[in-house]
């Protein structure tokens, strides 16, 4: 590894870094207008033209709020809480790759933090990690209804993580790789993996709802039963990074989504460019479809209510589970067919 | 019973068909509904900016008319307080000094009149019990104040100024006492 | 810095972790501890090129198993007064479980220490990778591969009967 390649990458993950935090501020933007729209109102339209500095506003706001811990909060955990989720939210952006590769200074510069070669299996590595932050903060707030939050964000996400993984399994069997860069580049042009798989990207969609505890499974958060759900205590700046690292997961699994199941940075007609221009139609390809994505899963948000616990974990084990298993044994037999291992 | 608005839907508990098991397109039937929302022009009037157009019948703040001389119509008769559900009004009624004709139209005026707008219910009765044309609900918002005896009226905001006339021709045409 | 080195710094701080799962007073924080070490154990399969193990390491017992028992612990509520008396009997009970995992685990060591010589993870980059991993598992250890994977079903069914209902008849 050399000098210019650290500088490359240090620069690729702040950028990054940057970019998410910046998606996931105009997210909450964004939201809040949708809902207003598909609510017949008119949304935030005070800071600045249309409403567009709202997210500044209110993250000044959560940094000028008073930072409040319980007195019988378990301290440390109650302060690392927050930190994880924000982390693992964070950290997936590593292993995608954002575009074809771009050429700057001479450089051919990959766009990719990390080419793992197991990189899908990263990414449901930091899912299953990104539990971790609800339960603790939920749990060292010393409060019924943050544990309730707590428990019920663990177990959710438990059940959720097998119909996800079993249905990201058909994919990787029939790209044959773990990397998300491989899975990408099997997809060239317009041969996209939703077109063989429509059923596991269904059951990839609805899981991804549940990680992400976006409504109609926003069981841990509730306010209509659970006041706040896990953050119930949160208060200031800690509660901002709950919040934020929700958007940021949520874009962040947008970005997988469309690898998996939609080519990722791929486009019709896209062997007519070269060089950078691909590389920037790619990259504009990508961000198209992301925030397709977000539109569609705060579409959903707006338009379902939520679901009963009892019929969540119905779901999870008696639907998604069984679905996403017969869906891979039939595409593991399409697949050892046309291999001629049958 | 005979439905009045056809709207009625007979509700039953019979087992859903495996189709609407699935939930699928009721999902979709609901996201069509929502996205169709989307797209609607929205009614929000942006208040600063925008205001809405009042009822000609609107009754809001009142006014103390004075007449075509800058008298003052008022003549304490008390019969406003009378006629209030809400008991908003109070008023001392004065006799009229030599020299003050061209304040006071008749020889007895409310030397003070105040109405409570905390408890005033803008029914308009006290309008409709004057019979000197002398109180009249505006289309005026009584505004809001941190204090609440800042929300008692005196003479000082019920009478209008002389060189700034309030506008009740709207209220004039719609109610009942079009002679003079 | 030498991969020695890290290998060490590493090695340490896994055990100091997995002492604090021992020794930290709350049952919650021992767990927490617990998936620290899990971390670190991860890191050091990262360190032999073995991030398929690694990975699912993280994600099977960090992520799954462990949120478990923290969902379990969360919902006991333990504190000192509810604290079980450590009798004599348990104490001895104790001590031989815990002296036969010592036994094993030196047997363990003294293999590694006299063939695991020839498997340093320099030699074989790719020793750890899926496709290796996976042409182990389907040929060399096949049927141990399945008989645990029949071992799971009949713990799952196992599972399924514990928690099913018997049938209530409602009159």
């Amino acid at each position: 590894m050399d000098t210019a390649m650290l500088i490359e990458k240090s620069a690729l993950v702040l950028l990054l870094f940057l970019i998410s935090l910046g998606v996931a501020a105009y997210q909450t933007y964004f939201e809040r207008k949708l809902a207003a729209w598909i609510q017949d109102r008119v949304g935030p339209d005070r800071a600045g033209p249309f409403g567009i500095l709202q997210p500044i506003a209110d993250g000044t706001k959560m940094f000028l709020k008073e930072d409040f811990i319980p007195a019988k909060a378990d301290k440390w955990l109650f302060i690392i809480g927050p930190g994880i989720s924000m982390f693992t939210a964070l950290i997936t952006s590593a292993v995608v790759p954002w575009g074809t590769n771009i050429n700057l200074f001479g450089r051919d510069i990959s766009l990719q933090v990390a080419d793992f070669n197991i990189g899908i299996l990263f990414v449901f590595g930091v899912v299953s990690i990104g539990v971790y932050g609800i339960m603790i903060g939920g749990w060292a707030s010393n409060n019924k209804y943050s544990l309730y939050g707590a428990i019920r964000a663990s177990s959710q996400m438990i059940s959720y993580e097998l119909a996800m993984g079993i249905s990201a399994i058909t994919i990787v069997m029939l790209s044959g790789s773990l990397s998300l860069n491989d899975i990408v580049k099997s997809q060239h042009g317009m041969n996209w993996n939703i077109f063989y798989q429509p059923v596991a990207f269904f059951i990839f969609f609805i899981t991804s709802l549940a990680e992400l505890n976006r409504a109609p499974f926003d069981l841990p958060e509730c306010e209509s039963e659970l006041i706040g759900g896990y953050h119930t205590e949160y208060s200031s700046m800690k509660l901002g990074l709950y919040l934020f690292s929700e958007y940021t997961s949520m874009f962040v699994s947008s970005a997988i989504m469309a690898i998996l199941f939609f080519g990722g940075y791929n486009f019709p007609g896209m062997d007519a460019f070269s060089g950078n221009t691909l590389a920037i139609l790619s990259i504009a390809a990508f961000a198209l479809k992301i925030f397709l994505f977000i539109f569609v899963i705060m579409w959903i948000r707006w338009t379902i209510p939520r679901f009963r616990f009892d019929q969540l974990m119905h779901l999870g084990w008696k639907v998604l589970i069984p679905v996403a298993i017969v869906n891979m044994l039939i595409t593991g037999l399409v697949v050892a067919w046309n291999q001629g291992w049958m | 019973m005979e439905s009045l608005t056809n709207r009625k839907k007979v509700v039953s508990d019979k087992p859903m068909t495996l189709w609407e098991k699935i939930y699928i397109p009721a999902i979709v039937a609901g996201m069509v509904t929502t996205f169709k929302h989307m797209l609607r022009r929205r009614k929000t009037i942006k208040y600063p900016e925008e205001t809405r157009v009042f009822a000609p019948v609107y009754r809001g703040q009142h006014v103390l008319k004075r007449d075509e001389q800058g008298r003052e119509n008022c003549t304490a008769c008390g019969l406003c307080a009378v006629a209030c559900p809400a008991e908003a009004i109070t008023m001392t009624s004065a006799e009229r000094q030599k020299g003050e004709e061209h304040l006071y139209r008749e020889e007895k005026y409310a030397s003070s009149y105040e109405i409570n707008m905390l408890r005033c219910i803008f029914c308009g009765l006290c309008e409709e019990a004057c019979p000197k044309e002398a109180v009249f609900l505006t289309d005026r918002i009584v505004t809001t104040e941190f204090e609440r005896d800042e929300f008692i009226y005196g003479k000082d905001k019920l009478v209008e100024a002389i060189d700034d006339r309030i506008d009740i021709t709207k209220r004039q045409f719609t109610g009942k006492r079009t002679e003079k | 810095m030498s991969l020695q080195m890290i290998s060490v710094i590493l090695g340490s701080l896994t055990i100091a972790s997995a002492l604090m799962v021992i020794l930290s007073k709350h049952p919650i924080r021992s767990v927490i501890y617990l998936v620290i070490t899990f971390f670190f154990i991860s890191a050091m399969y990262i360190l032999m090129n073995a991030q398929f193990l690694a990975i699912v390491n993280m994600i099977v017992y960090a992520g799954a198993i462990m949120v478990l028992f923290l969902f379990v612990l969360m919902l006991l509520n333990l504190n000192k007064e509810m604290e079980p008396e450590t009798t004599r009997m348990s104490l001895f009970s104790a001590i031989i479980a815990g002296g036969t995992l010592f036994l094993v685990m030196i047997t363990a060591l003294r293999d590694t220490f006299q063939y695991g010589k020839g498997y340093s993870a320099v030699k074989v980059p790719e020793a750890g990778l899926v496709e290796n991993l996976g042409n182990l598992l389907f040929s060399k250890y096949l049927v141990p591969f399945e008989i645990s994977s029949i071992l799971f079903i009949a713990a799952m069914v196992g599972a399924v009967l514990l928690a099913k209902r018997e049938k209530q008849v409602i009159d």
